[in-house]
């Protein structure tokens, strides 16, 4: 088991390099100056030349990747002596569209994402779960077809149409949410309440088309078990019904959602780029998309795209880690 | 031999779009301790299903069941089939227990052996987890396996095929049930280790008393193993009778075509298997007469004609021996002459 997770985790850490590697090549190959973008509009090339050197763009792609690797574990400091800027370990970068470290903007923007995904993540699962095993349970009867009305609306609408739904009635007509309060940070721990009024309605938005698609594959995961031998067997033995859904059928029918949920999981992480942008919640997705599209701000696109992939990495590490604590057979392999 | 299940008139009905599908049909049998029945047909002649019925196995919204199964307990007797499902399920395990044929899917794969057996156990005992694992280690070593204290914590992949349909006998005989129903438990096993399994059954039922009901379509392991016989074909019993009375007087011809199409070590000369032509009946549509009349080589003899038209009774023939058969004793002993 130790040999196990140690192997996985070199595997980890070595993909990461490559892709971290890879995200510079990117952004290199794609043809826009950002020295030129950061310039005045009574631009030189000498300014140019200036700039490309102050955001340490006037070296290889290697030696730009290795100044941030190396910046992630100490620090960095950009520009030069006397208008020098130091970013403390661990250093993502500096904009220049921002005057800020990268990772300043990045732990400002962090806990909108992981408030929406961890609480969508939750309401998903607890909703997907339950009504998959429900329907399951109720083939064919009313709670089933019910529920796979719900699969299908869930499944069809986007969360573009559903979240601006949410925010059409529930916000501005029936005023549940005060629009002005919409996207405004509360901490969790200090203000569950105002948490809650902030992230409820973007969550629950954000759950429904997971939801949907958990129920699905809940239902057909609980059925395709129950009809298993082992699950005779167990009824055999004279267990109750309740125990041999709760025990056997559970244990079987839920292990492969563990590695589905982490890795959704894991790319809500990266950021909700629609829901954030609906609900104005000023996260990760919604601090990339704008680096994409209106400053071109690329030690942020960096940093948010090297944070997503790192993410998935780490959660796909989590999940087969997981995994080989729920069955036994992959442990031995 | 006082008889310790005693199923009488019991008719399973699957009903489908297609119509019913009668699994089992006025299924009369009974067993005693100690004593080995065994059911015997090709795939689909509705072997399993009235076992399965007698474990309350079925699924009540798709299974129609009527008739009786009376288990003659120490406390009374029982009727299974009328009785509520929750005191039946207090039943499975304790006084019948069931292994299945293919032990590779029938355990859970995420549990060890050992955990499986003490969840068996800790239903109808008080006990702290490590004596789970005490009685289920000494089951494993009650049915032979080698290292018992170790491999108990060992999950089902890590066992092979012989060894699990081992541990599932442990898990069965864990709280000493009156009544093991064996179904097919050697099929999906290795020769060698099928004879390994029946001898064990055969170890263990004298050991502990039981009643073996074992189901299967295997004709050699029947006249090892078996005290009686019923051969079952499109949902009934077509004969049953003691091993000689099956093996030495059979009386219906689709006994005689089994024995048949089994192949013999002792015959000298050379012969080629005689198959039974035509395929097993569906089950939604049997024949109005004889549901074997189709495949039987011997309508012509009956004159009346009745094997088309009329579904023949259980007639004794002995004492032990019954057949479901229009054609009188003796006809069968002198075979039909090959055409050609």
């Amino acid at each position: 088991m130790f040999s196990y997770v140690s192997r996985r985790l070199l595997y980890t850490v070595i993909l990461l390099l490559i892709v971290s590697l890879t995200i510079f090549f990117i952004f290199d190959l794609i043809p826009v100056d950002p020295a030129r973008l950061v310039c005045s509009k009574q631009c030189t090339p000498s300014l140019v030349e200036a700039n490309r050197h102050r955001l340490g763009l006037d070296v290889s792609v290697f030696e730009q990747w290795w100044r941030f690797l190396v910046g992630l574990f100490a620090g960095r400091t950009f520009g030069e002596e006397g208008i020098a800027i130091t970013c403390a370990a661990p250093a993502l970068g500096y904009s220049f569209s921002r005057h800020e470290c990268v990772t300043t903007i990045v732990a400002e923007a962090f806990p909108f994402t992981l408030s929406l995904a961890l609480g969508a993540f939750i309401l998903w699962l607890s909703v997907g779960i339950s009504l998959g095993v429900l329907s399951a349970r109720k083939k064919g009867k009313f709670a089933d077809r019910a529920s796979s009305v719900f699969v299908l609306v869930g499944t069809s609408l986007p969360t573009f149409i559903s979240g601006i739904l949410v925010v059409l009635f529930i916000v501005l007509k029936f005023n549940l949410v005060n629009p002005l309060e919409l996207g405004n940070w509360h901490n969790p721990f200090t203000d569950p309440f105002g948490w809650l009024q902030t992230f409820f309605f973007p969550c629950a938005t954000l759950a429904l088309a997971y939801a949907a698609t958990y129920t699905r594959f809940t239902r057909s995961n609980v059925i395709e078990t129950s009809s298993e031998d082992f699950i005779r067997t167990a009824r055999a033995k004279g267990l109750s019904e309740k125990v041999i859904l709760r025990k056997h059928t559970l244990r079987a029918a839920l292990a492969p959602i563990v590695t589905i949920a982490g890795l959704d999981f894991a790319g809500l992480l990266g950021g909700a780029i629609i829901t954030e942008g609906i609900f104005g919640l000023n996260g990760l997705g919604k601090l990339s998309i704008k680096a994409v599209t209106q400053t071109y701000d690329l030690p942020i696109i960096v940093a948010t795209t090297l944070i997503a992939s790192a993410f998935v990495l780490i959660m796909n590490l989590i999940v087969d880690i997981a995994y080989a604590f729920i069955d036994p057979r992959v442990r031995t392999s | 031999m006082s008889q310790f299940l005693e199923v009488s008139n019991l008719n399973v009905t699957f009903p489908t779009e297609d119509g019913d599908v009668r699994a089992s049909n006025e299924i009369t049998y009974s067993v005693g301790l100690g004593e080995t029945l065994a059911i015997v047909g090709e795939s689909g002649s509705g072997k399993s299903v009235s076992n399965l019925a007698v474990m309350g196995l079925h699924n009540p919204s798709r299974t129609k069941i009527t008739g009786s199964a009376v288990l003659n307990l120490s406390s009374g007797p029982v009727d299974v089939i009328s009785a509520p499902t929750e005191s039946v399920r207090k039943l499975r395990g304790k006084e019948m227990s069931m292994i299945f044929q293919d032990p590779m899917s029938a355990l859970h794969p995420f549990f060890s052996i050992g955990d499986q057996i003490a969840e068996a156990w800790h239903l109808y005992n008080k006990g702290s987890k490590k004596d789970g694992i005490k009685k289920a280690t000494e089951m494993l070593e009650l049915v032979g396996i080698p290292d018992a204290a170790n491999r108990v914590n060992d999950y089902p992949h890590q066992f092979s095929g012989g060894m699990r349909q081992r541990a599932m006998i442990a898990m069965a005989l864990v709280n000493n049930p009156a009544l093991l129903i064996a179904d097919e438990p050697t099929t999906a096993l290795d020769v060698t280790v099928q004879s390994q399994i029946l001898t064990l059954l055969k170890n263990l039922q004298k050991e502990l008393n039981m009643a073996i009901i074992l189901i299967t379509h295997d004709l050699g392991v029947v006249a090892e193993f078996a005290d009686r016989i019923c051969v079952m074909y499109g949902g009934r019993i077509v004969e049953s009778g003691s091993v000689e009375d099956i093996f030495y007087r059979p009386s219906h011809p689709y006994t005689l075509g089994l024995l048949n199409s089994v192949p013999r070590l002792s015959s000298g000369t050379s012969h080629r298997l005689k198959a039974i032509p035509g395929q097993p009946p569906s089950l939604i549509e049997l024949p109005a007469g004889c549901a074997f009349a189709p495949r039987c080589e011997y309508v012509s003899r009956v004159t009346s004609g009745a094997c088309l038209t009329q579904v023949p009774q259980l007639i004794e023939k002995s004492t032990s021996h019954s057949s479901r058969c229009h054609l009188s004793a003796g006809e069968l002993n002198n075979p039909v002459k090959d055409k050609a």
